[in-house]
């Protein structure tokens, strides 16, 4: 059995000594009787080191490693810079705490900070908070910092990521707070439904870019209208798309929210990940989460703290603004090391190999195999295609080591990020080809 | 130390992205907003983070006895596991047939935990203790709307708890009642009778307490919630005392959480990530978030429980999280769990007892894996607080207890070891605390200044609140 208890028998007995018990079990005296288990405990017995990485490594072998990955919704296939691996790995990083003790963890609240003014260059928006557990749960935290006495429903896009509309749901349902979908049209949040739909007691709407089948939506037309019917205007964003497109503060988002897992993080069978909150100025104190501030110590030295405090469950318990405690620190910290790793021109020229690819992928769909695009707008790095054997041509490519795209209704949604090299978007082209073209 | 935004030079920067093999295609409208990341090179890039590294003080670095945050040594070998590619690399929208294995990690890990926990089921979606909390809460929300009980709103929440467990009953939609708890530290239970009735949802408990103290008379408490028609709802941030040795099903409890960077030795992070696991008995099951991950006729299949309160979190939790755990699990077995908790109480005592008699311990004789210290007579003696002798602490490269928590204690330091501390080790941390209370007596001058040889000195906590600067601006 492996232990990791350095204290020996001896020592041990010392400690009894010390403390005046015969045994650990009168330290348990407290347990009442019948509650001890004793042998009973239905675990299997304790391994070597050598023999526990064999079977973790056989679970590990039964999964199958795609070469190349052509499926995103909502997780991405993006290069990790080997710069970002090796930073993060630091066990400095990896194993401490909360920075509750600022003097010694100044170097996790600066990365924090840093972290945060990334992510607000990023989104153009005022202030982000220091994580939160991914992009879903950052979507549903936004409605609760909209939330007002007299403005209780919350209104989400049919076009936003299914995940994220059932995420947002379930902590609607804990708030019982009614959320209302705004139906898509051709691809996209439909703009004429949505103005009728906001009255006086709409607390917000959350509208995706690129929206869930890859479209770009008209995002400050929406702003205007969400503003018009008095609500607030959430924006949950891809942030390697944000390097390019307008970014939600130029379309006039108060909250902007997202998956961080594209910033560098594997796709690691969905997590872990992090979602990322930024806001304009006014809501800053609404933001759920730690928060890391500047400040100076007593000698007028520049330094950083946890921050605003007074919104958190230890402080201010049953009237909290959220229960968030742990965050996800050390994915955000890669964030921001992957952020910085890339700088301006590497996270633009990720971005526009994904626009660029992704649309060479749907032409060649369209030209070599005579497949529809199903929507005909503006799209980033996935669109769907229309099919007409989605089984089919996924196990074929399947069988080629490729993830192919992800069945939806009416087709499937294809994506393709920077790490696909041409050569196999048209082997993948040949693969289908010989499946839909007899 | 400079931001890495005061670092560099415009026109640096690392050589990553290949030249666009296909036709280019630029989005119509692109932002105007400027995008000023750093512009660095790869050398600096790396020398700015290893200077950070150096300003923190994580488990390798020294003792890090954090009362109930559990700051036990993070094994290797999980972290070698977790970064298998067969895991890490794998998307989670792959079809089932090619994810047996992160499918039958989940099943193991829910098998496992509910051996120690005594419950029927498991869901893995939480990603932290606090997550655990709602979504335990909406557990039991659903369960009492599924059965038309819609007058149970009131969860019952004793005044020692974590601040998540009040928090989080308020976002899962119920009204908390906080009790108080007797001398002992337990659960009041005169105050839980007169707490419970019909508008009783259920009761939020940690045990041990965060006073480090298992509750006598738990199944007396969980059998008044139970008669009243209530649920118990247990908060394992502190299972590591008990783990292997009692199981909270058998304690009466009905839905429980873990914290898998707590108990089960996953890393902290900074912060996170954590993952925070649901137990629960036979009957709410059908509530669980799905989908989850199950085995039929031996082959893993991911299913949606019948009246699943829906999704708390994307995908499949903080997996690799859940293979660290796992992989800790294996590694101690039926034997080493238990071992792991009965250490954990045996060095809190024996450091308690190397305190006794110099600090202030209210609750006792014995303590599980951690207990709190009371300096309210040193400070009204001397001036020296709880805060002071933390800081003083850092100066000898120690990280101090957790600060005054549990709020019901005035001025506590909250102490716990670990079970992968070295006798050695505690010994000196005990000497040190020894040597601070001394300090306190003699030239208390000395502690109110500390800490002195950090990187920074005390922070001007009170100004970064009020005139709050949460981003750097280059102007």
């Amino acid at each position: 059995m492996g232990t990791y208890v350095p204290t020996t028998t001896a020592e041990r007995k010392q400690m009894l000594d010390a403390i005046g018990v015969k045994s650990i079990g009168e330290l348990y005296a407290g347990v009442p009787e019948g509650l001890h288990i004793g042998n009973n405990l239905d675990l299997p017995e304790g391994l070597s080191e050598l023999e526990v990485r064999a079977a973790v490594t056989a679970a590990a072998d039964k999964n199958k490693v795609f070469r190349t990955i052509l499926r995103g919704a909502g997780a991405y296939n993006h290069f990790i810079p080997a710069a970002v691996r090796s930073i993060t790995s630091r066990e400095e990083f990896v194993t401490a705490y909360t920075p509750y003790q600022a003097e010694i963890n100044q170097g996790i609240l600066q990365s924090i900070f840093e972290f945060q003014t990334m992510i607000c260059m990023l989104t153009g928006m005022d202030t982000a908070n220091a994580s939160v557990y991914d992009g879903a749960s950052a979507a549903a935290e936004s409605v609760t910092m909209c939330r007002e006495r007299k403005r209780v429903k919350a209104y989400i896009s049919a076009c936003a990521n299914p995940q994220v509309i059932q995420t947002v749901k379930t902590y609607c349902f804990g708030s019982d707070t009614e959320l209302i979908l705004v139906p898509e049209k051709d691809g996209k949040t439909d703009a004429v439904a949505l103005a009728s739909m906001l009255g006086e007691d709409a607390a917000c709407f959350y509208l995706q870019q690129p929206n869930y089948y890859g479209q770009m939506e008209d995002a400050s037309e929406i702003g205007e209208i969400v503003h018009a019917a008095g609500a607030k205007f959430v924006m949950g964003v891809n942030p390697i798309a944000c390097a390019v497109m307008k970014t939600p503060f130029e379309c006039g988002a108060d909250i902007a929210v997202g998956e961080g897992q594209p910033l560098g993080l594997n796709l690691a069978y969905g997590g872990p990940y992090l979602g990322f909150m930024a806001c304009v100025k006014p809501m800053m104190r609404r933001l759920p989460g730690r928060i890391v501030g500047q400040t100076a110590d007593v000698c007028g030295a520049r330094g950083y703290v946890l921050t605003l405090t007074a919104r958190e469950q230890h402080i201010r318990r049953e009237k909290a603004s959220s229960n968030i405690c742990s965050n996800q620190a050390h994915c955000a910290f890669t964030a921001g090391v992957y952020m910085a790793a890339m700088g301006e021109a590497g996270l633009k020229e990720a971005a526009g190999l994904c626009i660029s690819k992704a649309h060479y992928l749907a032409g060649q769909m369209e030209k070599e195999l005579g497949w529809k695009l199903k929507y005909g707008g503006e799209f980033f790095h996935e669109f769907v295609a229309e099919c007409p054997c989605p089984d089919e041509v996924l196990q074929a490519l399947e069988g080629n080591g490729i993830l192919g795209g992800l069945p939806v209704e009416g087709g499937i949604l294809w994506c393709v990020t920077e790490v696909v090299p041409k050569a196999e978007l048209d082997r993948t082209i040949d693969i289908i080809r010989e499946v839909v073209l007899p | 130390m400079k931001l890495i935004f005061e670092r560099g030079t415009e026109g640096q920067h690392l050589s990553l992205m290949p030249a666009c093999e296909v036709p280019e295609v630029k989005l119509r409208q692109t932002r105007e907003q400027p995008l000023p990341l750093p512009h660095i090179s790869e050398n600096e890039l790396t020398r700015h983070y290893t200077e950070l590294s150096m300003q923190v003080h994580g488990i390798n670095n020294g003792f890090y006895p954090l009362g109930s945050c559990t700051m036990k040594y993070n094994p290797k070998i999980n972290e070698d596991m977790a970064s298998l590619p067969g895991f890490s690399a794998i998307h989670p929208l792959q079809p089932e047939s090619t994810v047996q294995g992160c499918l039958e990690v989940l099943c193991r890990a829910e098998k496992y935990l509910c051996a120690i926990t005594g419950m029927d089921a498991v869901t893995f979606q939480p990603a932290a203790g606090a997550h655990g909390e709602f979504t335990g809460m909406m557990l039991i929300k659903a369960y009492l709307r599924d059965r038309g009980d819609t007058a149970r709103t009131k969860i019952i929440v004793p005044d020692s708890a974590h601040g998540t467990n009040p928090a989080s009953a308020v976002m899962a939609g119920f009204t908390v009642i906080n009790i108080r708890s007797c001398a002992d530290g337990g659960v009041d239970l005169e105050a839980l009778r007169e707490a419970v009735g019909p508008d009783t949802a259920g009761l939020m408990l940690t045990n041990p307490n965060t006073l480090g103290i298992f509750d006598r008379n738990i199944l007396e408490i969980t059998r008044i919630v139970h008669e009243a028609g209530g649920l118990c709802y247990y908060d394992g941030a502190n299972l590591n005392a008990v783990a292997g040795i009692v199981r909270p099903g058998d304690m009466g409890f009905d839905v429980v959480h873990l914290n898998l960077h707590k108990t089960f030795s996953t890393p902290h992070g900074g912060g996170g990530p954590g993952s925070g696991p649901v137990g629960c008995k036979a009957p709410l099951r059908c509530f669980l978030p799905g989908p989850a991950a199950a085995e039929k006729n031996g082959k893993y299949l991911l299913v949606m429980p019948e009246k699943s309160i829906g999704r708390v979190k994307s995908f499949n939790g903080n997996f690799l999280v859940v293979v660290k755990a796992l992989t800790y699990i294996l590694t101690l077995g039926r034997k080493g769990i238990p071992e792991a908790s009965e250490n954990a109480v045996l060095h809190a005592n024996y450091m308690m007892s190397r305190l006794k008699g110099t600090y202030d311990i209210p609750y006792g004789p014995f303590c599980m894996h951690e207990f709190v210290m009371s300096l309210e007579e040193l400070h009204r003696r001397t001036g020296v607080s709880a805060l002071d002798i933390a800081k003083g602490m850092l100066d000898s490269g120690m990280h101090p207890p957790t600060m005054y928590f549990p709020s019901i204690v005035h001025e506590a330091l909250l102490v716990e070891p670990t079970e992968t501390e070295s006798k050695e080790t505690i010994d000196d941390a005990a000497e040190l605390f020894l040597r601070l209370f001394n300090l306190a007596q003699t030239n208390p001058g000395l502690l109110h200044d500390a800490p002195v040889s950090t990187p920074v000195r005390r922070l001007d906590e009170v100004g970064a609140a009020r005139n709050p600067v949460l981003r750097y601006e280059n102007d």
